[in-house]
């Protein structure tokens, strides 16, 4: 299996990752190898295997029904790039 | 008091509480060492109201082993009020509003923090060079890399500029750069040490664990940060790990499995020699050893490569120049995100987003990702096997000691590789220790104990025991 430059695109586009065009075609290198390792995994049979999602699973973990203190407002926007009347300001999504 | 430098952190507590020196001039000490091995990328002056708090500690008989011991912590940890960048240009003016839960346990046992260290940018690499900032090196060679990818805490603690440090551990990011540099490094079982606060890679793999000279020295520390925490959903209802009871104890009639996919000759001849040096010591003192085969070993790093990518896709996607960070121009909301994602994340860290997004898309999701979980079910099934009949599993930490720096540059492949051996225990959760065994070429080895599902008690006793026969103590040329 391998994979196209237009797949690296889109896969990137859609990581929104903007990358040059040097850098595509050294990633679709990479992939490609990448990939041709992945097809290892096939040797394993995995008929009646159960996938694990997680290291130590634990269920139904429920916080307690209490109220607590979150972040103050401005501890919360202390790191934006830019905020306004105490949000996080973005550019324009949908235009008038 | 350069000496002050020379003592691991038991004896720095020991010191303290008999009143051989006191909190701060312990800190300063180590403090004013020159990092000769660009382990920090932010180095704190201690505080000296932290001393002050943990002397008053100390006074009153208070406290825990540990209590005014300096620490460092891999730059990955959220620290309130210090710069916490992950080694990467995003978070370059990135000050955490919090602290990681680990964190407010070290502050209230009175531990003072000596600032943060170097890692691979995200913890996403085997040898701390893909860090946005400089490249740390390995104390016992210049020219060498220390590991990773948490290369800053473990060369930190090599070389002496702290007695212990935190580093986090997703593929063997603790355990690796813990063998290069000739120091113990601990990964507890996923679940005992909170993950709040730790910025996150892969979230089902990732632990937060100690470094230090000695098991000992690992053992006090992860009693101090161990414990449940419900600001983590992950973390597992049992009580801290206990350190008090270590002894020198017999290592008679203990059985360790030794798998023989880990001992082929994918390793250095080297390292292999010296690990069954001490295979050898250990049979003189009555361990049995069982070999096992576990094939599922063999597809552990393809595995791991498709996992750990898929979930640092979706941990990363919260870095889009809104909410932490610098921002880059762009024409639109989604430009602005792409451009910055796409200039500020290096080019590991894209490369690994890219994987990650394509397995998890459709049409591949079923062949890499799905198949990927069964096959990790599958080899953690397998290690609980043997575990249920043997104490622990026993092989190299790493298949290499300490390579060139940029010597693996070219080859991805090969430094993935690199994580062969500790990949196995974050696939199934359990806890992993790497202890020096020796050297090769003048390098150092490590030797690696796995042990059972939140048996750390049990795992660091047999390597306390393991360390006290072998009784190797090495340190680097110069230091």
């Amino acid at each position: 299996m391998s994979i196209s430059l237009d797949e690296v695109r889109h896969v990137a586009k859609l990581a929104r990752l903007e990358m040059g065009e040097a850098d595509l075609v050294a990633l679709q290198s990479e992939l490609n190898a990448l990939l041709g390792h992945f097809q290892d995994i096939n040797a394993i049979d995995v008929t009646g295997c159960q996938p694990k999602p997680h290291a130590v699973p634990r269920q139904n973990v429920w916080a307690d029904d209490e109220p607590v203190f979150g972040l103050p407002r401005e501890a919360a926007l202390q790191n934006a790039a830019a905020a306004k009347a105490g949000l996080f300001l973005v550019p324009t999504i949908i235009e008038d | 008091m350069s000496s002050l430098t020379e003592l691991s952190a038991t004896e720095i507590g020991a010191l303290l509480r008999s009143r051989g020196a006191s909190v701060i001039e312990v800190a300063q000490a180590f403090a004013s060492k020159e990092d000769t091995v660009g382990a920090f990328i932010t180095r704190s002056a201690p505080d000296s109201e932290a001393c002050a708090r943990a002397q008053v500690m100390i006074d009153a008989g208070e406290g825990s082993a540990l209590t005014g011991v300096p620490i460092a912590l891999k730059d990955n940890i959220s620290t309130r009020g210090l710069l916490t960048t992950c080694a990467s240009r995003i978070l370059s003016n990135y000050i955490p509003p919090y602290n990681a839960m680990v964190v407010d346990k070290l502050e209230s046992q009175g531990l003072i923090s000596l600032g943060k260290t170097n890692l691979d940018e995200f913890a996403f690499g085997a040898s701390t060079e893909t860090s946005a900032y400089h490249v740390t090196r390995n104390p016992w060679d210049l020219e060498r890399s220390p590991g990773g990818s948490s290369g800053g805490s473990a060369a930190a603690v090599a070389a002496h500029l702290s007695p212990v440090a935190l580093g986090s551990d997703t593929g063997g990011s603790i355990r690796q750069p813990a063998s290069l540099c000739g120091i113990v490094g601990y990964k507890p079982t996923y679940g005992r040490v909170s993950r709040y606060g730790l910025v996150a890679f892969a979230s089902s793999l990732d632990q937060i664990g100690p470094f230090g000279r000695s098991v000992e020295d690992c053992a006090h520390l992860a009693a101090v940060i161990s414990g449940h925490d419900h600001h983590d959903a992950t973390s597992l209802p049992t009580d801290p790990i206990s350190a008090r009871d270590l002894k020198t104890g017999s290592l008679k009639g203990k059985r360790i499995a030794i798998p023989s996919e880990l001992f082929d000759d994918s390793a250095e001849p080297g390292v292999l020699a010296s690990v069954d040096s001490a295979i050898q010591a250990l049979k003189g003192e009555g361990v049995e050893f069982v070999p096992v085969s576990i094939p599922e070993i063999t597809v552990g790093v393809t595995t791991y490569y498709i996992i750990a990518p898929a979930e640092a896709s979706s941990n990363l996607a919260r870095f889009d120049g809104v909410r932490f960070g610098p921002r880059e121009s762009g024409d639109g909301h989604v430009n602005v995100v792409a451009e910055t994602r796409g200039k500020l994340f290096g080019k590991e860290v894209r490369t690994r987003i890219v994987v990650g997004t394509y397995v998890l898309s459709a049409g591949y999701y079923d062949a890499y990702y799905l198949r990927a979980q069964q096959v990790r079910g599958k080899m953690a099934a397998k290690f609980e096997q043997v575990l249920s009949t043997c104490d622990a599993i026993l092989s190299p930490t790493s298949p290499c000691v300490a390579f060139k720096i940029g010597e693996l540059e070219g080859d991805p492949l090969a430094l993935k590789l690199l994580d062969y051996c500790t990949i196995p225990a974050n696939m199934g959760g359990f806890p992993a220790i790497s202890l020096p065994c020796g050297l090769s070429d003048g390098l150092p080895v490590g030797l690696q104990l796995l042990g059972g599902i939140s048996r750390d008690e049990d795992l660091l006793q047999l390597a306390y025991s393991v360390e006290q026969c072998l009784g190797v103590k090495i340190t680097p040329p110069k230091m």
